[in-house]
Protein backbone atom coordinates (compact mmCIF):
# COMPACT_ATOMS: atom_id res chain seq x y z
CA UNK A 1 0.00 0.00 0.00
CA UNK A 2 1.43 3.37 -0.92
CA UNK A 3 1.58 6.20 1.58
CA UNK A 4 -0.29 8.61 -0.71
CA UNK A 5 -3.91 7.82 0.35
CA UNK A 6 -2.89 7.88 4.01
CA UNK A 7 -1.21 11.24 3.54
CA UNK A 8 -4.31 12.63 1.84
CA UNK A 9 -6.45 11.31 4.66
CA UNK A 10 -4.19 13.07 7.16
CA UNK A 11 -4.33 16.34 5.22
CA UNK A 12 -8.12 16.10 5.17
CA UNK A 13 -8.47 15.26 8.88
CA UNK A 14 -5.94 17.82 10.04
CA UNK A 15 -7.90 20.56 8.29
CA UNK A 16 -11.19 19.77 10.09
CA UNK A 17 -11.95 20.68 13.71
CA UNK A 18 -12.41 16.97 14.41
CA UNK A 19 -8.67 16.28 14.64
CA UNK A 20 -7.90 18.98 17.20
CA UNK A 21 -10.90 18.07 19.32
CA UNK A 22 -10.16 14.34 19.24
CA UNK A 23 -6.47 14.91 19.96
CA UNK A 24 -7.35 17.02 23.03
CA UNK A 25 -9.70 14.40 24.47
CA UNK A 26 -7.43 11.43 23.68
CA UNK A 27 -4.39 13.18 25.20
CA UNK A 28 -6.43 14.08 28.28
CA UNK A 29 -7.65 10.47 28.66
CA UNK A 30 -4.06 9.23 28.53
CA UNK A 31 -2.98 11.93 31.02
CA UNK A 32 -5.90 11.10 33.33
CA UNK A 33 -4.94 7.41 33.21
CA UNK A 34 -1.34 8.29 34.17
CA UNK A 35 -2.64 10.52 36.98
CA UNK A 36 -4.81 7.69 38.38
CA UNK A 37 -2.03 5.13 37.99
CA UNK A 38 0.26 7.28 40.18
CA UNK A 39 -2.48 7.48 42.83
CA UNK A 40 -3.26 11.11 41.84
CA UNK A 41 0.29 12.18 42.57
CA UNK A 42 0.35 16.02 42.42
CA UNK A 43 3.38 16.09 40.12
CA UNK A 44 1.64 13.89 37.50
CA UNK A 45 -0.70 16.82 36.74
CA UNK A 46 -3.13 15.90 33.93
CA UNK A 47 -2.99 19.39 32.33
CA UNK A 48 0.79 19.27 32.08
CA UNK A 49 0.87 15.73 30.64
CA UNK A 50 -1.89 16.55 28.10
CA UNK A 51 -0.13 19.73 26.94
CA UNK A 52 3.19 17.89 26.51
CA UNK A 53 1.54 15.09 24.51
CA UNK A 54 -0.38 17.48 22.25
CA UNK A 55 2.61 19.76 21.60
CA UNK A 56 4.68 16.67 20.71
CA UNK A 57 2.04 15.44 18.22
CA UNK A 58 1.58 18.91 16.65
CA UNK A 59 5.32 19.35 16.27
CA UNK A 60 5.87 15.90 14.82
CA UNK A 61 3.09 16.44 12.26
CA UNK A 62 4.00 20.06 11.52
CA UNK A 63 0.51 21.31 12.48
CA UNK A 64 0.07 24.97 13.42
CA UNK A 65 -1.48 25.98 16.75
CA UNK A 66 -4.23 27.88 14.95
CA UNK A 67 -5.28 24.72 13.06
CA UNK A 68 -5.29 22.74 16.29
CA UNK A 69 -7.27 25.44 18.10
CA UNK A 70 -10.01 25.37 15.44
CA UNK A 71 -10.99 22.03 16.96
CA UNK A 72 -9.87 22.57 20.55
CA UNK A 73 -11.91 25.78 20.86
CA UNK A 74 -14.98 23.67 21.63
CA UNK A 75 -13.28 22.47 24.81
CA UNK A 76 -11.90 25.95 25.53
CA UNK A 77 -15.40 27.40 25.16
CA UNK A 78 -16.70 25.24 28.04
CA UNK A 79 -14.54 27.26 30.47
CA UNK A 80 -17.28 29.92 30.44
CA UNK A 81 -20.20 27.75 31.63
CA UNK A 82 -17.81 25.93 34.01
CA UNK A 83 -16.93 29.24 35.69
CA UNK A 84 -20.64 30.13 35.92
CA UNK A 85 -21.31 26.69 37.45
CA UNK A 86 -18.89 27.35 40.31
CA UNK A 87 -21.73 29.35 41.88
CA UNK A 88 -23.49 26.04 42.67
CA UNK A 89 -21.08 24.60 45.31
CA UNK A 90 -20.58 28.12 46.59
CA UNK A 91 -24.30 28.69 47.19
CA UNK A 92 -24.62 25.24 48.77
CA UNK A 93 -21.87 25.95 51.30
CA UNK A 94 -22.82 29.59 51.83
CA UNK A 95 -24.00 28.97 55.39
CA UNK A 96 -20.54 27.90 56.56
CA UNK A 97 -18.62 30.24 54.23
CA UNK A 98 -20.42 33.30 55.62
CA UNK A 99 -19.17 32.68 59.14
CA UNK A 100 -15.60 32.80 57.86
CA UNK A 101 -15.83 36.24 56.23
CA UNK A 102 -12.85 37.58 58.18
CA UNK A 103 -10.35 34.76 57.36
CA UNK A 104 -11.56 34.83 53.75
CA UNK A 105 -11.10 38.59 53.36
CA UNK A 106 -7.73 38.54 55.13
CA UNK A 107 -6.36 35.64 53.11
CA UNK A 108 -7.64 37.22 49.90
CA UNK A 109 -5.84 40.53 50.51
CA UNK A 110 -2.58 38.94 51.73
CA UNK A 111 -2.54 36.20 49.07
CA UNK A 112 -3.24 38.38 46.05
CA UNK A 113 -0.74 41.03 47.18
CA UNK A 114 2.02 38.46 47.77
CA UNK A 115 1.36 36.78 44.40
CA UNK A 116 1.47 40.06 42.47
CA UNK A 117 4.39 41.74 44.27
CA UNK A 118 6.60 38.63 44.26
CA UNK A 119 5.96 38.11 40.54
CA UNK A 120 6.65 41.68 39.45
CA UNK A 121 9.70 42.17 41.70
CA UNK A 122 11.35 38.87 40.72
CA UNK A 123 10.63 39.14 37.00
CA UNK A 124 11.88 42.75 36.96
CA UNK A 125 15.02 41.96 38.98
CA UNK A 126 15.92 39.07 36.67
CA UNK A 127 15.52 41.20 33.55
CA UNK A 128 12.18 40.23 32.00
CA UNK A 129 11.10 42.41 29.05
CA UNK A 130 8.07 44.69 29.65
CA UNK A 131 5.78 42.52 27.47
CA UNK A 132 6.70 39.42 29.48
CA UNK A 133 6.40 41.26 32.79
CA UNK A 134 2.92 42.61 32.02
CA UNK A 135 1.78 39.17 30.80
CA UNK A 136 3.18 37.54 33.97
CA UNK A 137 1.51 39.97 36.41
CA UNK A 138 -1.99 38.38 36.34
CA UNK A 139 -0.68 34.78 36.26
CA UNK A 140 -2.39 33.67 39.51
CA UNK A 141 -5.78 34.59 38.05
CA UNK A 142 -7.67 32.10 35.89
CA UNK A 143 -6.67 32.03 32.19
CA UNK A 144 -9.73 33.76 30.66
CA UNK A 145 -9.53 36.62 33.20
CA UNK A 146 -5.72 36.84 32.98
CA UNK A 147 -6.07 37.29 29.20
CA UNK A 148 -8.51 40.16 29.68
CA UNK A 149 -6.27 41.84 32.25
CA UNK A 150 -3.13 41.45 30.12
CA UNK A 151 -4.93 43.08 27.22
CA UNK A 152 -5.98 46.03 29.38
CA UNK A 153 -2.50 46.67 30.82
CA UNK A 154 -0.48 46.14 27.63
CA UNK A 155 0.68 42.52 27.92
CA UNK A 156 0.14 39.72 25.39
CA UNK A 157 -3.19 37.90 26.09
CA UNK A 158 -2.15 34.50 24.69
CA UNK A 159 1.12 34.62 26.61
CA UNK A 160 -0.80 35.54 29.79
CA UNK A 161 -2.98 32.43 29.27
CA UNK A 162 0.14 30.28 28.96
CA UNK A 163 1.64 31.74 32.15
CA UNK A 164 -1.66 31.30 33.99
CA UNK A 165 -1.87 27.62 32.99
CA UNK A 166 1.81 27.10 33.95
CA UNK A 167 1.18 28.72 37.33
CA UNK A 168 -1.88 26.53 37.87
CA UNK A 169 0.08 23.37 37.08
CA UNK A 170 2.99 24.37 39.34
CA UNK A 171 0.67 25.38 42.18
CA UNK A 172 -1.29 22.12 41.93
CA UNK A 173 1.96 20.13 41.85
CA UNK A 174 3.78 21.91 44.71
CA UNK A 175 0.79 22.93 46.88
CA UNK A 176 0.72 19.78 49.00
CA UNK A 177 4.42 20.11 49.90
CA UNK A 178 4.22 23.84 50.70
CA UNK A 179 1.11 23.33 52.84
CA UNK A 180 2.63 20.36 54.66
CA UNK A 181 5.80 22.39 55.32
CA UNK A 182 3.66 25.23 56.74
CA UNK A 183 1.82 22.66 58.90
CA UNK A 184 -1.59 23.89 57.76
CA UNK A 185 -4.00 20.96 58.25
CA UNK A 186 -7.32 22.81 57.96
CA UNK A 187 -8.88 21.67 54.64
CA UNK A 188 -10.57 25.02 54.23
CA UNK A 189 -7.27 26.92 54.46
CA UNK A 190 -5.49 24.39 52.20
CA UNK A 191 -8.20 24.61 49.55
CA UNK A 192 -8.44 28.39 49.73
CA UNK A 193 -4.67 28.71 49.21
CA UNK A 194 -4.74 26.42 46.15
CA UNK A 195 -7.61 28.30 44.50
CA UNK A 196 -5.98 31.63 45.33
CA UNK A 197 -2.53 30.92 43.89
CA UNK A 198 -3.34 28.29 41.25
CA UNK A 199 -6.91 29.28 40.17
CA UNK A 200 -8.95 26.63 38.27
CA UNK A 201 -6.20 24.03 38.02
CA UNK A 202 -5.54 24.31 41.76
CA UNK A 203 -9.32 24.13 42.34
CA UNK A 204 -9.58 20.98 40.22
CA UNK A 205 -6.76 19.45 42.28
CA UNK A 206 -8.43 20.50 45.56
CA UNK A 207 -11.76 18.88 44.52
CA UNK A 208 -9.89 15.65 43.73
CA UNK A 209 -8.37 15.57 47.21
CA UNK A 210 -11.22 16.77 49.45
CA UNK A 211 -14.71 18.18 48.79
CA UNK A 212 -14.46 20.90 51.46
CA UNK A 213 -11.05 21.97 50.14
CA UNK A 214 -12.60 22.13 46.66
CA UNK A 215 -15.42 24.42 47.78
CA UNK A 216 -13.02 26.87 49.44
CA UNK A 217 -10.70 26.65 46.43
CA UNK A 218 -13.52 27.63 44.07
CA UNK A 219 -14.44 30.47 46.42
CA UNK A 220 -10.86 31.79 46.40
CA UNK A 221 -10.56 31.30 42.64
CA UNK A 222 -13.78 33.25 42.00
CA UNK A 223 -13.04 36.06 44.47
CA UNK A 224 -9.47 36.46 43.23
CA UNK A 225 -10.68 36.59 39.61
CA UNK A 226 -13.28 39.14 40.56
CA UNK A 227 -11.07 41.57 42.47
CA UNK A 228 -8.14 41.17 40.06
CA UNK A 229 -10.36 41.91 37.05
CA UNK A 230 -11.45 45.16 38.70
CA UNK A 231 -8.28 46.27 40.54
CA UNK A 232 -5.47 45.35 38.10
CA UNK A 233 -6.50 47.71 35.28
CA UNK A 234 -7.33 50.48 37.81
CA UNK A 235 -4.05 50.06 39.68
CA UNK A 236 -2.06 50.00 36.45
CA UNK A 237 -3.76 53.19 35.22
CA UNK A 238 -2.85 54.96 38.49
CA UNK A 239 0.73 53.67 38.33
CA UNK A 240 1.23 54.86 34.76
CA UNK A 241 -0.23 58.28 35.48
CA UNK A 242 2.05 58.82 38.46
CA UNK A 243 5.33 57.84 36.78
CA UNK B 1 -35.22 17.23 28.56
CA UNK B 2 -32.43 15.36 30.29
CA UNK B 3 -31.30 16.97 33.50
CA UNK B 4 -27.74 17.57 32.24
CA UNK B 5 -29.01 19.39 29.18
CA UNK B 6 -31.45 21.49 31.24
CA UNK B 7 -28.73 22.43 33.73
CA UNK B 8 -26.24 23.21 30.95
CA UNK B 9 -28.83 25.44 29.27
CA UNK B 10 -29.25 27.42 32.49
CA UNK B 11 -25.48 27.86 32.79
CA UNK B 12 -25.38 29.27 29.24
CA UNK B 13 -28.34 31.56 29.96
CA UNK B 14 -26.56 32.98 33.01
CA UNK B 15 -23.33 33.34 31.04
CA UNK B 16 -25.20 35.31 28.37
CA UNK B 17 -26.81 37.48 31.04
CA UNK B 18 -23.35 38.09 32.54
CA UNK B 19 -21.87 39.03 29.14
CA UNK B 20 -24.77 41.39 28.47
CA UNK B 21 -24.43 43.01 31.90
CA UNK B 22 -20.69 43.75 31.62
CA UNK B 23 -21.02 45.06 28.04
CA UNK B 24 -23.96 47.33 28.87
CA UNK B 25 -22.44 48.59 32.11
CA UNK B 26 -18.93 48.85 30.60
CA UNK B 27 -17.36 46.95 33.52
CA UNK B 28 -13.86 45.56 33.02
CA UNK B 29 -14.74 42.10 34.44
CA UNK B 30 -15.16 39.03 32.19
CA UNK B 31 -18.71 37.91 31.33
CA UNK B 32 -18.54 34.40 32.89
CA UNK B 33 -17.50 35.89 36.26
CA UNK B 34 -20.48 38.27 36.19
CA UNK B 35 -22.64 35.29 35.17
CA UNK B 36 -21.38 33.37 38.17
CA UNK B 37 -22.28 36.29 40.47
CA UNK B 38 -25.79 36.45 38.97
CA UNK B 39 -26.32 32.71 39.33
CA UNK B 40 -25.01 32.86 42.88
CA UNK B 41 -27.50 35.62 43.77
CA UNK B 42 -30.33 33.66 42.11
CA UNK B 43 -29.44 30.48 44.02
CA UNK B 44 -29.37 32.30 47.36
CA UNK B 45 -32.86 33.66 46.69
CA UNK B 46 -34.07 30.21 45.73
CA UNK B 47 -32.45 28.60 48.81
CA UNK B 48 -31.53 25.39 46.94
CA UNK B 49 -30.03 24.63 43.54
CA UNK B 50 -32.25 22.57 41.19
CA UNK B 51 -30.90 19.04 40.63
CA UNK B 52 -30.35 19.66 36.93
CA UNK B 53 -28.02 22.54 37.71
CA UNK B 54 -26.08 20.52 40.28
CA UNK B 55 -25.62 17.74 37.71
CA UNK B 56 -24.40 20.07 34.95
CA UNK B 57 -22.11 22.17 37.16
CA UNK B 58 -20.73 19.02 38.79
CA UNK B 59 -20.06 17.40 35.41
CA UNK B 60 -18.12 20.43 34.16
CA UNK B 61 -16.37 20.93 37.49
CA UNK B 62 -15.20 17.34 37.65
CA UNK B 63 -13.01 17.78 34.60
CA UNK B 64 -12.23 21.45 35.02
CA UNK B 65 -8.56 20.73 34.30
CA UNK B 66 -9.40 19.44 30.78
CA UNK B 67 -10.77 22.87 29.87
CA UNK B 68 -7.37 24.55 30.41
CA UNK B 69 -5.54 22.25 27.99
CA UNK B 70 -6.18 24.17 24.71
CA UNK B 71 -4.89 27.43 26.27
CA UNK B 72 -1.88 25.59 27.67
CA UNK B 73 -0.92 24.20 24.25
CA UNK B 74 -0.53 27.86 23.20
CA UNK B 75 2.92 27.68 24.80
CA UNK B 76 4.20 26.32 21.46
CA UNK B 77 3.60 29.69 19.78
CA UNK B 78 5.75 31.52 22.30
CA UNK B 79 8.45 28.93 22.76
CA UNK B 80 11.11 31.41 21.53
CA UNK B 81 10.17 34.15 23.99
CA UNK B 82 9.77 31.64 26.81
CA UNK B 83 13.20 30.04 26.27
CA UNK B 84 14.90 33.46 25.86
CA UNK B 85 13.55 34.62 29.20
CA UNK B 86 13.32 31.27 30.95
CA UNK B 87 15.05 32.41 34.15
CA UNK B 88 12.82 35.39 35.10
CA UNK B 89 9.71 33.47 34.01
CA UNK B 90 10.51 30.29 35.91
CA UNK B 91 11.69 32.13 39.04
CA UNK B 92 8.67 34.45 39.08
CA UNK B 93 6.18 31.62 38.55
CA UNK B 94 7.65 29.12 41.02
CA UNK B 95 8.71 31.47 43.83
CA UNK B 96 5.61 33.68 43.77
CA UNK B 97 3.28 30.66 43.62
CA UNK B 98 4.98 28.99 46.59
CA UNK B 99 4.95 32.25 48.58
CA UNK B 100 1.32 32.96 47.70
CA UNK B 101 0.17 29.47 48.75
CA UNK B 102 2.04 29.71 52.06
CA UNK B 103 0.91 33.28 52.83
CA UNK B 104 -2.74 32.58 51.94
CA UNK B 105 -2.98 29.34 53.92
CA UNK B 106 -1.22 30.72 57.00
CA UNK B 107 -3.33 33.91 57.04
CA UNK B 108 -6.56 31.92 56.61
CA UNK B 109 -5.69 29.34 59.26
CA UNK B 110 -4.49 31.99 61.74
CA UNK B 111 -7.60 34.19 61.38
CA UNK B 112 -9.97 31.19 61.47
CA UNK B 113 -8.34 29.93 64.66
CA UNK B 114 -8.45 33.38 66.30
CA UNK B 115 -12.09 33.79 65.34
CA UNK B 116 -12.92 30.33 66.70
CA UNK B 117 -11.25 31.15 70.02
CA UNK B 118 -13.09 34.47 70.31
CA UNK B 119 -16.45 32.84 69.57
CA UNK B 120 -15.95 30.10 72.17
CA UNK B 121 -14.91 32.74 74.73
CA UNK B 122 -18.11 34.70 74.04
CA UNK B 123 -20.17 31.61 74.67
CA UNK B 124 -18.65 31.00 78.12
Amino acid sequence: MSAQPLFELWVYLAATPLAGLTLTLVAYSVAWWCYLRTGMHPVANPVMISVCLIVAVLWASGTRYQTYFDGAQFVHFLLGPAVVGLAVPLAREWGSVRKLALPIAGALVVGSTVALVATVVLAHALGATPATLLSLAPKSVTAPIAMGIAQKIGGVPALAAVFAVTTGVIGAALGKYVLDACRVRDWRARGFALGMAAHGIGTARAFQVNAEAGTYASLAFALHGFIAAVLFPLGYALLVRNT
Amino acid sequence: MSSFLAGFTWLLVFQCAGEALVRLAGWPIPGPVAGMALLFAALLLRKQAPDAMTVAAGGLGQHLSLLFVPAGVGVMMYIGQVTDEWLPILAAVVVSTVLAIAATALTFAWLAQRQGRMRSRERQ
